[in-house]
């Protein structure tokens, strides 16, 4: 292993290759702030330009882009609680509400030592155990990923607190039944499309957010007359972007960090999971470790729920290279395409990789630690700059917002039909948001919704249509009893407050 | 005065994301348009699909190779994405652009085949006979595949054990039923005596995942592409491929027919023009498709995407599509997905 590090750091280390990974990083930044570019659409345009690349060079900077685009993401999540791309939804659920008390910079700056933090950890997971890793890859199966997303769903308490626990479920059903919209994933059979060629595919996970988050937060900011950012302006600007993270921060960071990198790392290793399922499992289950007290803080601004998802969404990025380079599996569009490129290079992925190309395989783990480093540089002497856009007068920052989210939309899908389904659910969802219906339920069902569905449909199918394989397999049975452990002791613990 | 600063500080920003666009998408044409004599001015390319998938790769693939190689003086790319490409093939048929032709592939004729109504002006069915087919390009083979453990060493094991209990094969695939992946597992059962409808189809949203799934050990066969499990040579075994010979990309890998199953199938990637296209453009375009494989850019191109060359033009298309129509439609009855 030590030789493979010193070939992999060799490798790294070249002026090429030290260049693409900051290019990779920094395109990747720009290309997850803005909302509708994801970094599979970046891979995809970059590989006529990595066609004439040495095989590792091109993969460092795919890499690069990826892990830059998770990383920039959570920028637009904070500051406009417009989300990059899908892996950084979940860092708007606290980081926006930070944002907003005026300690903007203070929040990108817990998500860049997050992002950091995970990136860097996994990396070493990545180095130490990937061969061994591809069989956790490949241990779970149908039924795990359908416990899975019910212990998903149980996040969803983190946003029904005292009164709103109606409210909450409502939305979980109307996020649950906009998942259903589109073909089947069973059959070929289209559901709620009304004959509109346009919804056969779906809706997207994107539109919707963009629908439900930014659109209608900068239209519920219009209705409501107040301006939110008076907080933000009050304090100065050195103040606003100031990147200080207190002791008592660092300390709950530095509880967080661990035990999110563990999680989304190993939910990263799954070809059928990824970042954004990593992302929302990492913040509902740290809601579970903290203590009652800051259970309360999650959704208004967390530093528990903001470092989790972010330091889970990039740990899974680097997870999801266990699949690609030791399975040649891809989990996602984006490792897909890169998979593509791999085989076009003429390089066969598989445990065979590290002696056929062991310079492939460590130098791009190598380019990892080179990768962060670089993007920590990059962000943070920026965060002060970057944090002042909630000092712009509303009446420059809604439009740019909308101007954000319309655009974002078009380029992700080149439909014009979606630009005004999006406007339309940001209407609905601006008036539900002024009836205090929360958001978040709504976008977590959605997301786990549509797999719930598909791995038990496919799990049934498997087992010849008998319940047994909720019990047949022990992972299966040991999220179910989490899942059942932590319903039932929220349940209790009410119980107990009441008497 | 700090508006102004952040307004600039947006506007450099989007400039310069479109700058990299224009750079990305354009240099690799500019570098090579400097000869003059080309076959064709100019062609725009409409993928049904985001940047990315299949029909994407085709299309910019093709291009670069015809720029590069000098038929074609400029290519442009646009995606439309919607109604898994009926969106696109909908476009080309009712407003029939200039200049333009349309990537598809096999689900093409499936769609034809299939409930697709209503989508065009007047009781139209959205079917490849509303445009003109140019030529099929390149082709990927249907393939059946094991784990490399699996006690199922050939086709003829996979049928045998579908015999003593059908319950105990399960086909993965990386799309719906009706689907192509259902359908290449379907026709090779069907070759081997069974009845399609009783091999028990495991649907997974993508090939990635289905190949998960099979080696995970949930099912026992995997239906799909050949092209989409060249990744993983290494984790699973090749029994048997639609080709009619085996193809050089994967030695290794038999023919069903080889085996005595005769199965034949070939999703097949090509591009269309609206009725409209005049006949002078549409010999041009079909026959620089087919000059452009013999060329060094094209090879280039195509060993870079593991491509199978099937230039197959004109009449010869036509009476192709018609022939996987008549049989699709008896599989797919058979089936029971129409």
């Amino acid at each position: 292993m030590i030789e493979g590090i010193l070939i992999g750091l060799s490798t790294a280390l070249s002026l090429t290759n030290i260049l693409m990974v900051m290019v990779g990083c920094f395109a990747g930044t720009i290309i997850g702030m803005l909302p509708g570019l994801g970094p599979m659409t970046a891979i995809a345009l970059m590989i006529p330009i990595t066609y004439g690349f040495d095989p590792s060079t091109g993969l460092i900077l795919m890499a690069g882009v990826y892990y830059g685009a998770v990383f920039g993401g959570s920028t637009s999540s904070i500051l406009l609680n417009a989300p990059g791309i899908p892996g950084t939804v979940a860092t708007a659920f606290d980081g926006y509400p930070m944002a907003q008390q005026g300690k903007a910079g203070k929040a990108l700056a817990i998500a860049a030592y997050s992002s950091f933090a995970g990136g860097t950890i996994s990396a070493i997971f990545l180095l130490v155990a990937a061969p061994s890793l591809s069989k956790v890859s490949l241990a779970f199966r149908s039924p795990d990923y359908f416990a899975l997303m019910i212990l998903g769903l149980t996040a969803i308490s983190a946003f029904s607190s005292k009164g709103q626990f109606l409210k909450a479920m409502m939305m979980v059903v109307l996020g649950l039944m906009l998942a259903t919209v589109g073909q089947d994933s069973l059959s070929d059979i289209t559901r709620f499309t009304f004959n509109n060629m346009n919804l056969t595919d779906g809706i997207s996970f994107v539109l919707i957010v963009m629908a439900t988050f930014a659109m209608s937060e900068a239209l519920t900011i219009i209705f409501r007359g107040k301006d939110p950012n008076r907080a933000a302006k009050q304090i100065s600007l050195t103040e606003l972007g100031s990147i200080k993270v207190n002791k008592e921060e660092t300390i709950k960071m530095a509880k967080t960090i661990p035990r999110s990198s563990i999680l989304g790392f190993l939910i990263g290793v799954l070809p059928g999971a990824g970042a954004t399922i990593a992302s929302f499992l990492a913040y509902g289950m740290e809601r579970n470790y903290v203590n009652e007290e800051e259970k309360q803080k999650f959704g208004k601004g967390s530093v528990h729920g903001l470092s989790a998802p972010e330091t889970a969404n990039n740990a899974a990025c680097s997870g999801s290279f266990v699949p690609l380079l030791t399975l040649g599996i891809p989990g996602s569009g984006t490792t897909a395409v890169m998979l593509g490129a791999l085989l076009g290079f003429g390089i066969q992925p598989g445990p065979r990789l590290y002696q056929t190309n062991p310079e492939i395989f460590w130098s791009v783990i190598m380019s990892m630690y080179i990768g962060m480093v670089v993007l920590l540089i990059l962000n943070l002497p920026l965060i002060p700059y970057i944090a002042r856009i909630l000092a712009v007068p509303r009446n420059y920052l809604i439009p740019l917002i909308l101007f954000f989210s319309v655009t974002g939309i078009y380029l992700m899908s080149f439909n014009n039909f979606d630009i005004f389904l999006m406007i339309g659910i940001a209407v609905v969802a601006t008036f539900l948001r002024l009836y205090d219906f929360p958001m978040p339920p709504l976008i977590l069902a959605f997301v786990l919704g549509g797999l719930m569905e598909e791995t038990l449909r496919r799990s049934l199918l498997i087992s010849d249509g008998s319940p047994n394989f909720l019990w047949d397999r022990p992972i299966t049975l040991i999220i179910l009893l989490i899942t059942i452990t932590i319903v039932g002791w929220q349940i209790f613990s009410t119980f107990r407050k009441k008497s | 005065m700090f508006n102004d600063d952040f307004i600039n500080i947006i506007r450099e920003e989007i400039m310069k994301l479109i700058k990299t666009f224009i750079s990305v998408l354009f240099s690799a044409f500019l570098l090579f348009s400097s000869t003059s004599s080309f076959a064709v001015e100019k062609l725009h390319f409409l993928i049904g699909g985001g940047a990315g998938g299949g029909w994407d790769g085709t299309a910019r693939g093709t291009g670069e190779a015809l720029t590069k190689a000098g038929f074609l003086k400029s290519a442009s790319f646009e995606n439309m994405s919607g109604g898994g490409g009926g969106k696109a093939l909908a476009y080309l048929i009712n407003n029939a652009p200039k200049d333009t032709v349309l990537v598809q592939s096999t689900p093409l004729v499936l769609r034809s085949i299939t409930r697709h109504k209503g989508y065009v002006k007047g009781t139209g069915t959205l079917s490849y006979k509303d445009v003109k087919p140019i030529a099929g390009v390149i082709g990927d083979y249907g393939a059946i595949v094991v784990a490399k453990n699996s006690p199922i060493k050939n086709f003829k094991d996979a049928v045998d054990h579908y015999q003593k209990d059908p319950k105990s094969i399960k086909m993965a695939g990386g799309s719906v039923r009706g689907s192509m992946d259902h359908l290449i597992g379907a026709l090779a059962f069907q070759a081997a005596g069974a009845n399609p409808n009783d091999v028990i189809y495991v649907p997974y949203d993508a090939g990635g995942k289905a190949l998960a799934g099979l080696l995970s050990g949930e099912t026992q066969i995997l239906s799909t592409g050949l092209g989409e499990v060249m990744g993983a040579r290494d984790q699973v075994r090749i029994i048997g491929i639609t080709a009619p010979e085996r193809v050089g990309d994967a030695p290794e890998a038999p023919t069903l027919k080889e085996q005595g199953y005769d199965v034949q199938f070939v999703n097949w990637r090509g591009f269309f023009a609206p009725k409209s296209m005049s006949m002078s453009d549409y010999n041009k375009i079909s026959k620089m498709l087919g000059d452009v494989q013999k060329t060094p850019e094209w090879e280039a191109v195509r060993k870079r995407n593991a491509w199978v060359n099937i230039y197959n033009p004109g009449s010869k298309f036509d009476a192709f599509l018609e022939k996987q129509t008549v049989e699709m439609t008896a599989l797919m009855k058979k089936l029971g997905v129409i």
